[in-house]
């Protein structure tokens, strides 16, 4: 599988993001992305998601046997975490799992019960996620990339608000699922570990561009 | 296909357990009925006459009640950018998220219609035509709203922004559903307003999934 995006042009509220960005991806590989607040990291990954689409450029998947768009492929993790508070945390991870993972034939239970085990939320599987702390809501946000397999992650800053110890679940959890020929893309603030991850350091644009 | 099961059952399970839409929408449904009378007088006459009209108008109020939240909470917390990811289009996840509310919220006000309609001494007759009217007229209600509901998506407060877009266009919903209640009541003819009635909703289940997605689309970028 290889993503493949050819000068691509984002654009905010009539004010150019990204400027002519081109990047190509292949399986295993993994891209962080940093630069200062307002510079199009989000902007980057939301348009990857196809959330936005881009004012100019193409954004594609070559896969062959396999024309779905990259929205279909991607676990997208935005800043908010897409739980709901009157639903238990293994309510929360499974509706995303069915909901998500187009074929529904294989284990169910025992990959959720890994999901969560996977970032140590199995204790509070039970517990309504509204009285879960930001930190726990955040690792409930990303044990969706363990409930439900897709090929492509796109994370955005998914660090904020994680201690130490969960960091670096979330860094064997993007090993794990590079070494598995998976596509990994990161927006991040802080210098993540991945293995031989490449970096992508976006600048401001100047206005006249 | 299963994906929008999955999404409509997880919009009934939040409805459940949250509780409040579904009782704010019944509770003003009778408060709005039951004040009537006291406004009026008791002239059983005039209000068994007027008994249709005000049923079906209180119904639409009150379902609108509940309509800003159909999109709004997933947006608010996020879960709208995921729902988009997955399998379904924008237009399914309009049409499954619009057919949650009518089950949620419409079914129920249309359950309770018969219960308020003695408060307004609706002839006994017409209650089998109430329900059925109402039954087969809500889907238009919900699958509407839902457009006005994206529409309204990223302005807080919308709530009676959603009204003034949405109520115009229940205008053919609510009189051929009184129509046929009368007709019921009168020497006319029942089936001609209640298959317009149908193919009323038929439509709006159709059209208005599309149209939501697309104005969800617009609010999304």
């Amino acid at each position: 599988m290889l993503l493949v995006a050819e000068n691509l042009v984002l654009s905010r509220g009539g004010r150019t993001v990204i400027g002519g960005l081109s990047l190509r991806l292949g399986n295993g590989e993994a891209l962080l992305l940093t630069g200062a607040n307002g510079t199009g990291k989000t902007t980057l990954l939301l348009a990857l998601a196809g959330l936005l689409s881009p004012a100019s450029g193409e954004i594609r998947i070559e896969n062959e046997g396999d024309d779905r768009e990259p929205g279909e492929l991607c676990h997208y993790v935005g800043h908010l975490d897409g739980i709901k508070p009157h639903l238990t945390v293994a309510e929360n991870l499974a509706f995303w799992a069915a909901y998500l993972e187009c074929d529904t034939s294989e284990g169910d239970g025992e990959r959720l019960s890994a999901a969560l085990n996977k970032f140590e939320l199995a204790a509070l599987a039970d517990i309504p996620a509204g009285y879960l702390s930001a930190g726990q809501k955040r690792r409930l946000a990303l044990s969706r990339l363990a409930a439900a397999h897709r090929p492509l992650w796109l994370l955005d800053e998914p660090t904020v608000s994680l201690d130490t110890a969960s960091v670096a679940l979330l860094v064997d959890a993007v090993k794990a699922h590079c070494a598995n020929g998976g596509i990994t893309i990161a927006a991040t603030h802080l210098p993540l570990a991945f293995e031989n991850a490449k970096e992508i350091r976006l600048g401001l644009q100047e206005s006249a561009a | 296909m299963s994906a929008f099961f999955t999404l409509v059952a997880r919009d009934l399970k939040l409805a459940v357990r949250q509780g409040g839409a579904l009782g704010t929408a019944l509770g003003f449904y009778l408060i709005v009925v039951a004040m009537l009378p006291l406004g009026l007088g008791a002239d059983l006459n005039l209000l068994s006459r007027i008994a249709p009209g005000v049923l079906w108008i209180a119904l639409l109020l009150s379902a609108l009640l509940s309509l800003g939240r159909v999109f709004e909470s997933d947006f608010e917390d996020g879960s709208l950018d995921v729902l988009a990811t997955g399998p379904l289009p924008l237009e399914l996840i309009a049409a499954a998220k619009a057919l949650a509310h009518w089950i949620s919220t419409s079914v129920p006000l249309a359950l309770l219609a018969p219960v308020l309609g003695i408060l307004l001494n609706l002839k006994l007759v017409a209650y089998p035509m109430l329900v059925a009217t109402m039954l087969i007229g809500t889907p238009a209600v919900s699958f509407i709203g839902a457009i006005g509901a994206a529409l309204t998506l990223r302005a807080r407060r919308g709530g009676l922004l959603i009204a003034l877009l949405v109520l115009p266009l229940y205008v053919p919903t609510l009189v051929f559903g009184i129509a046929a209640i009368s007709a019921m009541l009168g020497p006319d003819d029942v089936a001609a307003p209640l298959l317009i009635l149908t193919a009323i909703s038929l439509g709006a289940t159709v059209l208005g999934p599309v149209a939501a997605a697309a104005a969800l689309r617009t609010q999304m970028q």
